[in-house]
């Protein structure tokens, strides 16, 4: 089979101080951003945060306020849309209704006046599995189809980059985790940046190498997906990647590695290469799933953090089980149980022991809001 | 520099938006706005005593003339004219619901055929309103065995204008009427029919509120050339039928009492002016087209 | 009964468009009438004679011809200039965006003897000799605001983001619009220069104002109703008319099979 692997190498994408002003609100704020090359690079947020705004100034279709924009040492800021080595799937695809796929595919081509357009078009085609479809028009195609065309129509001209809007949106869940699992394939195969802009956490981890969380025009972390999850930065990230139990409180001391939290008169354990908090005013934080929960007179292993409480909800999701147990200061927490044992489920009003490792725990800037990002991610998406 | 460069094509787009606009609208200010001005100063031309000349003034007696001569003609054109939209309205939203939400595969088919009559002469069709509704014809002979018709007749009198109104414009009614109804979701009335029940209720809480634009937009390409219309009096009705349309007609072609026809004109204009602000300010919708 | 409910929408309908053709009809019947006196009114008996010579009265097809290279002619123009201001109304932002929409409705907000009077107005003064230009000047005026209407609408239906894609996918905007924006607009385009064609064709009201003592055909119908309209004018326009409609239901159904043909092999 012939190579559609690109020859020359991957340039970084480089935002400098790039800002998008409507009306007085910024849409993006100051953004300084750099996607190595080659890299799947996911911009997350929920609606409204200014990610499908950044995608649309480096593809050119939004002048940015002020800022710059550079794919390697090239600047790209003034540069037409139609001059730049950026190429974009776009959301629900915008596929020409009126020519078959073949002819969609070669749009880029024939507009760059590349004379002959089959040989590439059909090694396009081959990589997204379409050969069959060439000579159908997109109205014919399902969706999962035209999402593939659209990802063909766009590489075939071998850009930079490659934007991604929401490429996933219009697809049922599981026709979405096969396109999940299809597009990091291309993108392996192909070697271009892909920067996918996606509100769905779940999509995001499961295809980036890089994960950027915005909010409100700003990016809140940037990491490997493992990292921001296991370890956010601040509250936004923590509640809209999965959930969080959060707990208000001060770091009063600590010995070595680990620095001693205290909140409501319980103390806990939290790595210090895990505190993202400025002052002594700090929030503790932990997943659910990283709770266990403990017969009430059964012994925890040495060093975890430890809670007592009641069960007062129990709901059974089939893999997990989710708890809420509301502790000694009425706060209730969120505690997922794997369905390992054949024992019975604990019972709401049961009283147990709730109790985690300290390199699970993480603390943030007292200053935090700990509702932010909630209720503002896809819920069971 | 970056902030010149998100000017510097904005300007330049508006730029392309002006050339684009030129022509077209070049014409119409030629031939539309400035024959309107023209017109105006014609209204207030003073007669020279001879037949069809006349010399610059501002005599603006003869909107009085207009009126206390041509008051009949005009309510005659606004009252025909508001029945004729009424009717057309009644008879059209039927099939205009019937092709946007139940045709299936037969819509364009249907669209085809309303369109279908601008095809044939418009006057051959008055003419043939002619026939249909003649003094010995199936129509009026069976409306007369029921003692429905007051005048024993109906060529000649006031129906056969307000019916000939009706038909003529109905197409324009139909397509307005279609175009609403269409971007309806169907959903929604279902949704309705569920909440309500009755159709009746569906209809009047649901379906007729998000036709108003439609409604609208049908209405008033019914009335207004329905109000200026002289074809269907000159044809269909008796010379105690004559409307507005007429007077002009006469006045500009016949008698050549250009001032006279100028202002006749501008009456209509400003009247039909008037009862479209208020109209569209009472339904409710700025969207016309 | 119930069956009576559910399909009296429909048979409303069907009533409705066979209240539209009753007119058209009669012309058809009576293009094929043998009059008894001069006034083609009334059925009198079954006659070819209209067909079989269907220029057999002076005037009546130099008047047809006219009528139709003034249609062809207004309707190309104002295609053109309409297309172009729904373009820079659909698709710009621009200072006088407001009046311009305006403008082109007012037009369609006068009565046709104003629209007409005011041009004679203008050509009087102006002194402008009446016939084929008046007209023709006339018949683009009154198309445009149609035509941009209906080329408006297909364009506001038009996913802006097809454009954006042609634009990312290093189409100019002249490429832009050749290769997306024109060939998906191009049947909205059609459907209304075909409209524009029928109005410019059967239009009477402006042309009797601007016409001085040219003659179309709908001036030859109206000037020979006084002395009885000759049966090949109702000749002349059935054949006009079952023309248009074959036409467009032929195009209507090659179009649907050929949909339907593609929805089979997919």
């Amino acid at each position: 089979m012939s190579e559609p692997r690109r020859a020359t190498p991957v340039e970084d994408l480089n935002l400098v101080k790039l800002s998008k002003i409507y009306g007085g609100l910024a849409a993006v704020d100051d953004l300084t951003l750099t996607i190595p090359g080659g890299s799947f690079f996911a911009l997350l947020g929920p609606s409204g945060c200014g990610k499908t705004t950044t995608l649309r100034m480096v593809a050119g279709l939004e002048n940015p306020t002020s800022g710059q924009m550079f794919v390697g040492a090239q600047e790209i800021t003034d540069l037409k849309a139609y001059k730049r080595p950026v190429n974009t799937v776009f959301q629900s695809y915008a596929l020409f209704p009126h020519l078959d796929i073949f002819e969609n595919v070669a749009f880029g081509l024939r507009r760059r006046g590349v004379k002959d357009v089959t040989g590439p078009v059909e090694r396009m085609l081959d990589l997204v599995e379409l050969t069959s479809m060439a000579r159908r028009k997109p109205g014919q195609l399902s969706g999962g189809q035209q999402q593939r065309v659209a990802v063909a129509r766009a590489l075939i001209n071998e850009p930079d980059v490659l934007l991604l809007d929401e490429p996933l949106g219009a697809l049922d869940l599981k026709l979405r985790r096969q396109m999940q699992i299809e597009l990091k394939r291309i993108q392996v195969e192909v070697g271009t940046t892909f920067v996918h802009v996606t509100h769905d956490q779940e999509e995001a981890m499961t295809m980036a190498d890089t994960i950027a969380v915005m909010n409100q025009g700003r990016i809140e972390q940037l990491g490997a997906p493992t990292q921001i999850y296991e370890n956010p930065a601040t509250a936004f990230v923590a509640n809209f990647l999965g959930q969080c139990n959060l707990v208000p409180g001060q770091i009063t001391g600590g010995d070595g590695d680990n620095a001693v939290l205290s909140a409501n008169g319980f103390n806990f354990s939290v790595p210090r290469s895990r505190i993202h908090a400025a002052g002594s005013s700090a929030i503790l934080g932990v997943r659910p799933e990283k709770i266990t929960m403990y017969w009430a007179d059964e012994p925890l292993p040495a060093g975890h953090n430890r809670l007592e409480g009641t069960v007062t909800d129990v709901s059974f999701t089939g893999v997990s089980t989710q708890y809420l147990v509301k502790v000694p200061w009425g706060q209730e927490l969120v505690v997922f149980e794997q369905n390992l044992s054949l024992e019975e489920l604990s019972r709401r009003g049961e009283h147990v022991q709730i109790g985690w490792a300290p390199g699970h725990t993480f603390a943030l800037d007292g200053a935090e809001d700990i509702t932010a990002g909630m209720g503002s991610h896809v819920v069971g998406a | 520099m970056t902030i010149a460069a998100a000017v510097g094509p904005a300007r330049r787009r508006a730029r392309i938006a002006y050339l684009l606009l030129l022509p077209g609208i070049a014409w119409l200010a030629i031939f539309f706005i400035i024959p309107l001005i023209s017109l105006f100063f014609t209204s207030l031309q003073v007669s020279t005593g001879s037949s069809g000349k006349y010399k610059a003034g501002f005599n603006w007696r003869n909107y009085v003339e207009a009126l206390s001569e041509y008051w009949e003609f005009f309510l005659r054109a606004l009252i025909y004219a508001g029945f004729a939209t009424v009717l057309a309205l009644v008879i059209a939203y039927p099939l205009a619901y019937f092709i946007a939400l139940k045709a299936g595969r037969w819509r364009a088919l249907m669209l085809v055929l309303v369109v279908a009559p601008f095809f044939a002469s418009f006057l051959l069709r008055t003419y043939a309103w002619k026939t249909i509704l003649a003094d010995d014809a199936v129509i009026t002979q069976t409306l007369n065995a029921l003692h429905l018709l007051p005048d024993g007749r109906i060529l000649n009198t006031s129906i056969a204008v307000i019916a000939g109104l009706t038909y003529n414009f109905l197409p324009f009614m139909i397509l307005p009427l279609y175009a609403a109804l269409d971007k309806i979701d169907p959903r929604l009335i279902e949704a309705g029919s569920d909440l309500y029940a009755s159709p009746f209720t569906t209809f009047r809480k649901v379906t007729w509120p998000l036709s108003m634009p439609g409604v609208v937009a049908g209405t008033l390409l019914t009335f207004i050339p329905a109000a200026g219309d002289y074809i269907n009096a000159e044809l269909l009705g008796s010379t105690k039928d004559k409307m507005i349309g007429n007077a002009i007609q006469t006045n500009f072609i016949e008698f050549r009492d250009y001032p006279m026809a100028s202002a006749l004109s501008f009456i209509l204009m400003a009247s039909i002016l008037i009862i479209v602000t208020v109209y569209i300010r009472r339904a409710g919708t700025e969207e016309l087209v | 009964m119930a069956w009576l409910r559910s399909k009296l929408l429909g048979i409303v309908a069907v009533l409705v468009l066979v209240y539209l053709f009753v007119p058209i009809a009669v012309v058809a019947v009576l293009s094929f009438n043998n009059p008894e006196g001069k006034f083609n009114v009334s059925w009198n008996e079954f006659s070819l004679s209209a067909w079989g010579n269907l220029c057999g009265v002076a005037g009546v097809c130099q008047s047809f011809i006219l009528s139709i290279e003034i249609a062809l002619i207004a309707t190309l123009i104002a295609t053109v200039f309409g297309t172009m201001i729904a373009l820079a109304l659909v698709r710009y932002r621009f200072r006088g965006r407001g009046a311009a929409n305006s403008l082109i409705f007012l037009p369609m907000a006068t009565p046709e003897v104003v629209l007409g009077a005011s041009l004679l107005a203008l050509y009087l003064n102006l002194r402008l000799p009446l016939g084929f230009w008046t007209i023709l000047i006339a018949h683009i005026m009154f198309t445009i605001s149609f035509i941009v209407v209906a080329v408006k609408a297909r364009l506001q239906g038009m996913d802006p983001r097809l454009e954006e894609a042609a634009q990312d996918l290093y189409a100019s905007p002249w490429q832009t619009f050749r290769f997306v924006t024109f060939p998906l607009v191009l049947p909205g385009i059609l459907g209304a220069a075909l409209l524009g064609f029928a109005l410019s064709f059967d239009d009477f009201i402006i042309s009797n104002f601007a016409s001085g003592t040219t003659v179309t055909f709908p001036i030859f119908i109206w000037g020979a109703a006084q002395r009885g309209i000759p049966v090949q004018v109702y000749a002349l326009a059935t054949l006009v008319f079952a023309l248009a409609l074959v036409g467009t239901v032929l195009g209507q159904i090659v179009s649907s099979r050929r949909r339907r043909k593609l929805a089979a092999s997919s």
